[in-house]
């Protein structure tokens, strides 16, 4: 099936939905997502950032779709015409999403320990406006505890449903949950039940915004003071790979999480032992550095991306007929 | 190439009879020496007269208390990262129940040190400072003898309760307007009032 977003004609299979053809595409016109996530099923469809314009429905059926359409959940037909960034009305449609998003969001960024990986501070900088018009008071909840190594804060919950479907899908036996509705909706798990099963921990990183934070990294470092490793280890549960992303500062690991792809979603879920109980170097076989987008916050300081720049400074001058300096004579 | 009119072409030719004196050469250095003492000083006493400086002059910093005595800094490590020279370093904790009136937010800066060797008085750190906490004042860092005494911890850069400092000069008409927007919580903390107790 061919399909064209914001002017690039992509060949993708029946069944494919708008937002994978445009990440098949590239990042620069894929739509920002929060609570999509493509490894759990029936995810999608709640937080509306991804909305698009569909300025021709098919080749069969020319016309524009009515309103902007979820390109999470809408499926291409054959000779659809997408505009996501090339469209002014989507994107004054996703700041109001994200003013939406905002409403009840405090303004905590400088407590939250998700500030600088958070996914609504990124789409809040890059979409939303400055202000916000709403004058009712935000609602507010007291930070609890689910289990002994999360802590779940309900005030900063967007209400994307990522963490239900991890605890549906991922972890055997559902233990949390959404109670009440609309407004009064939040996360919870029975009479505050303890999650323990092995991998519980992963709603930790599902999660697009500061709610569901790792107890045993609460407040220890600024998620940018820290060093992103890549690791590995034979895991014995049989369901995780082992595969991990571990956070150090000097030697120590403060955090160990699972590894991120660049849509920010996590393919391999790692078991609660990996993430809470090897936090000794010894324990993990390190690959290297994490490869860090430049323009993240959490690149800054590292320097990791001077190594690139020597190289390829040393092939310019190599090119040039210079003398490489790093060699011994 | 000629820079300044100023410059001579050196040349090796003999020393006249004049020149050989040295006395004409003498006097003539110490005429201009002794003209110095009926001129303006350049230097002033220093720690008995103070020269004027801008009202904006970036000195010494102050992490700054809130209108109820609670420290405002709450680790977040803007300045840190906004920090050119890398100067500060912070290590963050838990405010714990009964600690309300010692920090303002529920996490705070255990440790926060700021090497003045290292500065570079930019005030970058002020511009970041999303919490109002730290400003740079008129204040002068002191001289020291020992490297590690540039370092300074939370002892010399919080301000003391019974000797706040005016850093109203420094903030700037936007902030200002901020401050005004009543429905942010973080502006309902400003004002000092007491946050909230309402519960969903």
């Amino acid at each position: 099936m061919k399909v064209t977003i914001d002017g690039i004609e992509i060949d993708v299979p029946k069944g494919t939905t708008i937002l994978q053809a445009a990440r098949m595409i590239g990042p620069e016109v894929a739509p920002p997502t929060m609570c999509y996530h493509s490894e759990l099923k029936t995810s999608g469809g709640y937080c509306r950032t991804c909305i698009v314009k569909v300025t021709q429905g098919s080749t069969a059926n020319p016309n524009p779709m009515p309103k902007p359409v979820a390109s999470c959940r809408t499926e291409v037909m054959d000779g659809m015409v997408v505009q996501n960034v090339t469209s002014p009305e989507v994107l004054e449609a996703r700041k109001g999403v994200v003013e939406f998003l905002l409403l009840n969001h405090p303004l905590d960024c400088p407590v939250c320990d998700q500030a600088g990986e958070c996914n609504l501070q990124d789409l809040a900088y890059g979409h939303g406006a400055a202000n916000t018009r709403y004058e009712f008071e935000r609602r507010e909840f007291d930070p609890i505890d689910i289990g002994d190594k999360i802590k779940l804060h309900m005030n900063r919950c967007i209400m994307c449903f990522r963490c239900v479907k991890v605890c549906e899908q991922i972890t055997d036996g559902r233990v949390h949950g959404v109670v009440h509705r609309g407004e009064n909706a939040e996360i919870s798990t029975y009479i505050e039940k303890a999650i323990d099963n092995d991998f519980s921990g992963n709603v930790i990183d599902v999660c697009p915004v500061g709610a569901l934070t790792d107890k045993t990294f609460r407040f220890k470092q600024r998620v940018w003071f820290t060093n992103p490793m890549d690791a590995h280890r034979n895991c014995e549960n049989p369901k995780c790979k082992g595969l991990v992303r571990l956070w150090l500062k000097g030697d120590e690991i403060l955090r160990v999480t699972a590894r991120k792809d660049q849509w920010d979603e996590v393919h391999d879920f790692i078991c609660n032992t990996c993430r809470y109980d090897k936090k000794k170097k010894t324990d993990w076989v390190i690959e290297g550095p994490t490869q860090v987008n430049r323009h993240s916050v959490i690149s800054q300081n590292h320097y990791n991306h001077l190594n690139e720049l020597k190289v390829q400074v040393m092939k310019q001058q190599k090119a040039l007929g210079f003398m490489d300096i790093n060699k011994q004579p | 190439m000629q820079l300044t009119n100023r410059s001579r072409d050196v040349s090796n030719k003999e020393q006249s009879f004049m020149e050989k004196l040295y006395l004409p050469g003498l006097l003539k250095g110490m005429a201009i020496t002794g003209s110095h003492l009926f001129k303006k000083r350049a230097t002033i006493d220093y720690p008995d007269k103070k020269r004027d400086i801008a009202a904006v002059y970036r000195g010494l910093h102050v992490l700054k208390r809130d209108e109820n005595g609670a420290e405002r800094c709450t680790a977040c490590g803007m300045c840190a990262v906004a920090c050119p020279a890398e100067a500060i370093t912070m290590e963050s904790a838990e405010r714990k129940k009964g600690e309300e009136g010692l920090y303002r937010e529920e996490k705070y800066a255990k440790i926060y040190e700021i090497n003045m060797l290292r500065c570079i008085f930019c005030g970058l750190c002020e511009e970041a400072c999303p919490k109002e906490a730290i400003f740079l004042t008129d204040r002068l860092v002191p001289t020291e003898f020992e490297r590690e005494d540039f370092i300074y911890g939370k002892d010399k850069l919080v301000e003391k309760i019974d000797k706040r400092i005016d850093v109203s000069a420094r903030q700037t008409p936007e902030v200002l307007e901020f401050k005004k927007i009543k429905g942010l919580k973080h502006n309902e903390l400003f004002e000092g009032k007491k946050i909230s107790d309402k519960k969903h």
